[in-house]
């Protein structure tokens, strides 16, 4: 072997290391700067129509099915929530803000009971212009939900263009939720 | 040792005949087999890194009634798995399938073993060239060591 | 007080590791004898201080002192003592303490017993130590300081976390941590080796008792890790291959790697260079997977979280620590001659056989680990890589190691033969042969495989053993004298070996596993692996925090109740939390294994996990066997880390 591969082959490890490290840095980086989340999974159901359901009204508003999301007139959200869960709670007042902006929200609550759904509309208020129950979960399951609170952006042609797990906040709402909004308005 | 003999005996006693539920579903062994088999071979999503069948959390109980009604309808593995990942994606898969994505995972098993050889391979070629002889004062120090 | 006092002597500790590192590291090459001296001086200080950092935080923990942060968040009053104590090292901030402590130690041993190592060598060695160590303490004092107060403090802490409310996760991180980061001192050794350009004989055989000692303390920490996820998570997994399990599974594999061939290095003056590598990856591999696993990249159930600023402060140390060391390994190494020659079939080659198996398996795992963040990254994908893809890439790569291990350690160094060895085998390969199709012919071939695979092993230990003390060809007491007489090495690979041989059996036996989860009210029974399981009761019992559901099941065969399990669910009121205690009774052959799951709303009764598992039992004993050979080979008066004290080398290299 001559000295030079001899080198080279001795500065194999190090370079599997500096490879990984410069990884493991840019990861670091961008999770720091809040623009990376290791753990987003991405919803298989983004750029496809919604699967096929129809769910009841709850706490005395109309329910709705695929097809009430087949064309809405501009984009609209559909949050997924239970008033059992405890990151909802804590969504709802951007939920309510939302709401009054003009935008439109409607409601699936998930595997919850009729009292405690209506207790916690009348405690933070009801940013659903259409509320379903989900009460088998298994709508959920066909829509790849896997925890609440999940929101679902659906544009113009009833296609899904966004999905987020876990409560909205400002930075999500302004970096994402608000351009994705005019992208597709 | 005779306790172990009995104990490897015992191994294949596999005795149970009638029906079994699990979950609220009513399967034969045979099928409750092939749902725990498919189960552990998918993740469960709300807890991370345990299968659905090995987790408490009330979505992979969900998930693991419909493998069962799925089972017992009579589907097969990969179509109950197609049902999984159209939901949740592939992340669903504990054994990622394979794709062009997964080649180089699926190569590592290999890699590792070819260089392994091929390393070897090389330091014996180069050790054909004689060894350095040990000097006079290395032996005689390695001599007391060794003593 | 007590807490400044500890806060004070953890910066304190700061100095004397940055001190003890540069010194150590530079005195050599001054050829200054008082300075080089001045090392072990300052290893011992430095151990002095990070122990009373230490204590000063168990204190705080102990007399529940809510006004320091760390214990307010994660003890509380009413948590019995051992628990407050253990509480310490059971968070993120209290783990490093506990890191740094037992790296001091580590270095302090060094200092206190190397006195037959030659001074720069010693030297050096404390100054890698110290320089490591410096870096984490440092880590330890700015961003993750354990001793921050609180004021005003609340009237009780957040109390423990109920799962670490347990004897075996209270003793599994030092265990596991002494194991870690004794590795640190192989390291170490290797660089010094690299400084200094040379490695031979000696060398290896000052590593070697170093990296079996935390070898045997890894083997026994995740022996008990794994035992505890067995015993807590309620369903009778013992391994999940989860990023931290890998992350300690890695330096095991690479470890056992450099416990061979450190053999032949002291043998045969071969393979140095590789056996510097494998020093310098094993505890590199530590390393990562103490902290990487924190950063939060990784999907996992285990560990703890630290901000990522924190992750970007280790991944700054880990840098430097590793990339250094690989940078001087690349620069150094290919200078290291071996000097012993051997032909393909010999010991050496099936000690290079085992490394090259051995790192393949170390391969899989680490690309399976790094895999899914990786292409996360690059393509926005979410991957999962878990239980049956490791099962489907290592199992087959473990066969030619368990095959080998039979073989090699009969074969002489140099050049073999293998038909002698071969000829004296056959009883352990007919034996494995037995088993094999004894099982097979039930339709269970994995479990066939993993169950001949581990009676070989343990066979093949044994006849060789027993070829060595003569047994059956002379008399009984000729041959236990010579038993006694045989080299504490011998007898402790020995151990090792048939310690891995059990843990094949249990995996193996572990997979013929029978389970049931059923609904029975007080009164019912059902039937399961040839017994009666009958749920006589369920009742309320008290607990010292915590409240409890007891389930009272009896087991009987033919009409006859052989045993009593009461699995419960405790309640931790302070937590919210519910945690499910499993009964477990074992014979020593087969676990009996009942969980209550949970009171299905309505029924009436109690949700059961029923199990019974052949030859569970022998994955940890095996791991004990393996840490316990260690600890024999140790004891050889050749290996004994002060050994070459009493033959003081003469002109030794500086």
């Amino acid at each position: 072997m001559s000295p030079l591969r001899r080198r080279l082959l001795f500065g194999i490890p190090l370079a599997v290391v500096v490879v990984g490290g410069a990884g493991f840095y840019t990861i670091l980086r961008r999770m720091q700067e809040d623009d990376y989340d290791p753990h987003a999974l991405p919803s298989p159901l983004i750029g496809k129509k919604l699967p096929a359901f129809v769910l009841p009204g709850a706490d005395g508003m109309q329910g709705f099915g695929n097809t009430d999301l087949a064309a809405p007139p501009k984009p609209m959200l559909v949050n997924w929530f239970a008033s059992w869960c405890v990151p909802c709670l804590q969504e709802a007042p951007m939920l309510m803000k939302l709401a009054k902006s003009g935008l439109e929200i409607w409601g699936i609550a998930y595997q919850d009971q009729p009292g405690n759904l209506a207790n916690f509309i009348s405690a933070n208020g009801n940013p659903y212009t259409r509320l379903a129950a989900d009460v088998s979960g298994l709508t959920a399951i066909n829509w790849g939900v896997y925890g609440v609170p999940e929101t679902y952006l659906i544009d113009k042609q009833g296609i899904v263009r966004w999905r987020y797990a876990g409560a909205l906040t400002d930075d999500v709402v302004s970096g994402t939720l608000l351009p994705l909004l005019q992208q597709y308005a | 040792m005779r306790k172990f003999i009995l104990a490897l005996a015992l191994l294949p006693a596999l005795a149970y005949a009638q029906m079994v539920t699990r979950d609220g579903v009513t399967l034969t062994p045979g099928q409750e087999a092939r749902a725990e088999d498919i189960g552990s071979q998918l993740r469960c999503l709300v807890c991370q890194n345990e299968s659905i069948e090995g987790s408490s959390a009330d979505l992979a109980k969900q998930l693991r009634v419909i493998i069962r009604q799925h089972v017992v309808a009579g589907d097969s593995n990969k179509s109950i798995m197609d049902y999984m990942v159209q939901r949740y994606g592939i992340f669903v898969l504990l054994k990622p399938p394979f794709i062009p994505l997964t080649w180089a995972l699926y190569a590592s098993p290999f890699v590792g073993i070819l260089l392994g050889f091929f390393g070897f391979w090389l330091v014996r070629r180069a050790k054909v060239e004689a060894p350095a002889p040990l000097s006079e004062a290395d032996a005689r120090r390695l001599d007391e060591l060794l003593k | 007080m007590i807490p400044e006092l500890g806060h004070f002597a953890l910066a304190l500790a700061v100095a004397l590791a940055f001190a003890q590192g540069v010194i150590g590291i530079f005195a050599p090459g001054l050829r200054d004898p008082r300075a080089m001296r001045a090392a072990p001086a300052l290893a011992l200080s430095h151990f002095l201080a990070i122990g009373a950092a230490f204590l000063g935080l168990i204190y705080a923990g102990v007399v529940s002192d809510f006004t320091v942060e760390n214990v307010a968040d994660f003890s509380s009053a009413a948590v019995p003592l051992i628990y407050r104590i253990s509480g310490t090292w059971g968070n993120h901030d209290g783990s490093m303490v506990l890191w740094c402590f037992i790296l001091s130690l580590c270095g302090a041993t060094v200092a206190a017993f190397g006195n037959g190592l030659p001074a720069s060598l010693r030297a050096r060695v404390l100054g890698v130590l110290g320089l490591v160590s410096g870096g984490f303490l440092l880590f330890t004092l700015t961003v993750s300081d354990p001793f921050t107060r609180l004021w005003p403090p609340p009237l009780d802490g957040a109390g423990v976390n109920p799962i670490l409310q347990d004897p075996g996760l209270a003793f599994h991180p030092p265990v596991l941590y002494t194991g870690y980061v004794g590795f640190s001192v192989a390291f170490a050794f290797a660089i010094a080796a690299l400084i200094e350009g040379r490695i031979d004989a000696a060398w290896g055989r000052w590593v070697r008792p170093w990296a079996l000692l935390s070898w045997c303390f890894l083997t026994a920490g995740i022996a008990l890790g794994s035992w505890w996820s067995y015993y807590t998570l309620g369903w009778g997994g013992y391994w999940f291959w989860d990023p931290v399990e890998n992350a300690a599974l890695l330096p095991w594999l690479t470890g056992t790697a450099l416990l061979h061939c450190a053999i032949v290095v002291e043998k045969r003056e071969a393979l140095k260079a590789w056996t510097v590598l494998l020093a310098i990856a094993t505890f590199s591999l530590s390393l990562s997977g103490t902290f990487l696993v924190r950063s939060g990249i990784l999907n996992s159930v285990h560990s703890f979280a630290a901000a990522p600023d924190q992750g970007l402060f280790i991944l700054g140390l880990l840098g430097l620590t590793i990339g250094g060391s690989l940078l001087l390994f690349a620069i150094r190494a290919p200078v290291l001659a071996a000097t012993g020659v051997y032909a393909p079939l010999s010991r050496e080659s099936a000690l290079v056989l085992n490394n090259i198996f051995l790192c393949s398996i170390a391969t899989v795992v680490f690309v399976g680990t790094l895999y899914p963040p990786f292409v996360n990254l690059l393509f926005g994908i979410q991957l999962s890589i878990g239980a049956p893809f490791f099962n489907q890439t290592v199992l087959p790569l473990a066969g030619p190691i368990i095959l080998a291990m039979g073989v090699g350690p009969m074969m002489a160094w140099k050049r073999a033969a293998l038909l002698p060895v071969l000829r004296q085998l056959w009883l352990a390969a007919a034996v494995g042969l037995l088993v094999f199709l004894v099982v097979a012919a039930n339709r269970h071939v994995i479990a066939a495989l993993g169950l001949a695979g581990g009676a070989w092993v343990v066979m093949a230990a044994v006849t060789d053993v027993a070829g060595r003390i003569r047994l059956f060809r002379v008399s009984p007491g000729v041959s236990a004298a010579r038993l006694l007489a045989l080299p504490r090495a011998a007898v402790g690979a020995t151990l090792g070996h048939i310690g891995f041989g059990m843990m094949v059996l249990g995996i193996a036996g572990m997979t013929l596993a029978t389970q049931k989860v059923i609904v029975l009210v007080p009164g019912q029974s059902t039937e399961l692996g040839g017994y009666t399981w009958t749920l006589n009761d369920i009742h309320d019992a008290p607990g010292p925090n915590f409240s409890q559901r007891v389930a009272d099941i009896s087991l009987s065969e033919n009409g006859k109740v052989f045993m009593t399990l009461h699995p419960a669910r405790r309640f931790f009121a302070a937590q919210k939390v519910i945690t499910n205690t499993a009964a477990i009774r074992t014979n020593g052959f087969q676990d009996i294994y009942a969980v209550f799951a949970s009171e299905p709303p309505g029924s009436g009764g109690a949700e059961l996990r029923l199990n019974r598992h052949p030859l569970a039992p022998e994955i940890w004993l095996g791991g004990l066997v393996m840490a316990l050979g260690g600890g024999i080979s140790l004891s050889d008066r050749r290996l004994r880390v002060g050994a070459p004290a009493r033959k003081k080398p003469a002109g030794a290299v500086a």
